[in-house]
């Protein structure tokens, strides 16, 4: 236990050096106590995620600024979050058993943005979808993990502990919305943090940050003045697969039937 | 009764052989559970700390304003007043932290308009999307467009 505490304060040494922020908290970090930390409380938050999806134009700038912030490997099946794209093509409306299943894709998990391969034109359906982690309070890959390696944090949010992840995948294959991946440099798991490094600071997500119509909001349901009350009391929202009772904290207005 | 008794020295056997093996077991407990664990759920409370610990890459668009001040203000009066900063200009958490010494990359105008303005028929009607080579003839966007307050 001594060598491991060692080098855990080996390690936290290095970020203080690195920040001044962290200096303040650091007797309590020590200590292991971030609900001690200045200014933040972990009793006092709840973390969800409203998303408009009929405000995503597809930009792609959330997938980019997820990959900077949270130094996530290149390649669409490294993604803490990703843009889909739903295309329906047009069909004859007498017949509707002839209704064509979508298309759905999301090159370099909309990272660079989606070039137009659909034709314009009457009949079809098409519009974009942003995914991340759900944070749900009943998550099925929490249950599944045989170390404790994943956890619901007392405010809200899905996290990994990647020091004790032994990379045995079974959350990656619990997931229902397909939100984890393994991360190949350190052979552990990874997914949305729902930026906790940044949320306990005060900041938004990085995703929400730069989102450039709003479509994606986080919000804190402990917090009475957040402004996702009103979004919530004010749409007719939707979670992912509700039928899975997983208790999904990330709320879309505008979700359409095919979206899975 | 001391015909009952009459095999203690098995018994005690037994009962040392238990205690030590509660002692083997709460001793290897407190060596291998990690410190923390349990103390809000079945992880290691640390954990969470780990998670916390990490510096912002972006800087976020309060901190831009502290110096920017002036390109914040056209940006909240034109068409792009919803827009971040680092929508556009990248992460810029090194550059607000060094105060300026970390200069941001310089950007591709015509790239960055086409991720969101291009046409495509995926996007929100409402959204303003235009054909980019057919639009522009030619010119740079910023020719005719300034990008903190678009509107011609």
């Amino acid at each position: 236990m001594s060598v491991d505490r060692r080098k855990f304060l080996v390690e936290a040494t290095q970020f203080l050096i690195l920040t001044g922020a962290a200096s303040e908290a650091w007797p309590f970090v020590a200590e292991g106590h971030p609900e001690a930390a200045p200014g933040y409380d972990v009793s006092r938050h709840w973390w969800a995620m409203f998303i408009d999806a009929e405000k995503c134009i597809g930009c792609g700038r959330c997938v980019e600024a997820c990959k900077t912030e949270n130094d996530v490997p290149d390649g669409a099946h490294y993604s803490r979050t990703w843009v889909e794209r739903y295309y329906i093509p047009a069909h004859d409306v007498t017949r509707p058993e002839s209704e064509p299943s979508p298309h759905v894709d999301s090159p370099e998990a909309g990272r660079y943005g989606f070039r137009e391969i659909y034709p314009k034109g009457p009949g079809a359906k098409a519009f974009f979808v942003p995914k991340l982690c759900n944070h749900c309070t009943h998550s099925p890959c929490v249950q599944v993990c045989p170390v404790g390696a994943t956890f619901e944090s007392p405010d809200g949010v899905v996290m990994v502990d990647k020091k004790y992840c032994i990379g045995c995948r079974y959350c990656v294959q619990a997931c229902p919305y397909g939100c984890r991946f393994i991360d190949p440099r350190t052979n552990t798991v990874d997914k949305c943090s729902l930026c906790y490094h940044r949320i306990t600071k005060g900041l938004t997500t990085a995703c929400c940050e730069v989102c450039p119509t709003g479509a994606r909001q986080l919000g804190d349901l402990k917090n009475p003045d957040d402004p996702i009350h009103e979004l919530l009391s004010t749409h007719k929202v939707q979670v992912l697969k509700p039928n899975m009772a997983t208790g999904a904290k990330v709320y879309y207005n505008g979700l359409d039937a095919a979206v899975r | 009764m001391r015909q009952r008794f009459r095999d203690t020295e098995h018994l005690v056997r037994l009962a040392l052989l238990f205690a030590a093996g509660t002692l083997v077991f709460v001793v290897a407990r407190a060596l291998l559970v990690p410190e923390g664990f349990g103390e809000y759920g079945h992880f290691r409370s640390g954990a969470m700390v780990d998670n916390q610990l990490r510096e912002p890459v972006h800087a976020g668009r309060e901190a831009c304003r502290e110096c920017h001040g002036d390109a914040a203000a056209a940006l909240a009066a034109g068409g792009h007043a919803g827009v971040g900063c680092e929508s556009c200009h990248g992460a810029l958490g090194a550059h607000a932290r060094s105060e300026g010494e970390v200069k941001p990359a310089e950007l591709d105008a015509a790239a960055l308009c086409s991720l969101c303005h291009a046409r495509n028929v995926a996007r929100p009607a409402r959204q303003p999307q235009v054909d980019v080579a057919e639009h522009a003839e030619g010119a740079a966007c910023t020719d005719c467009h300034e990008a903190h307050a678009p509107a011609l």
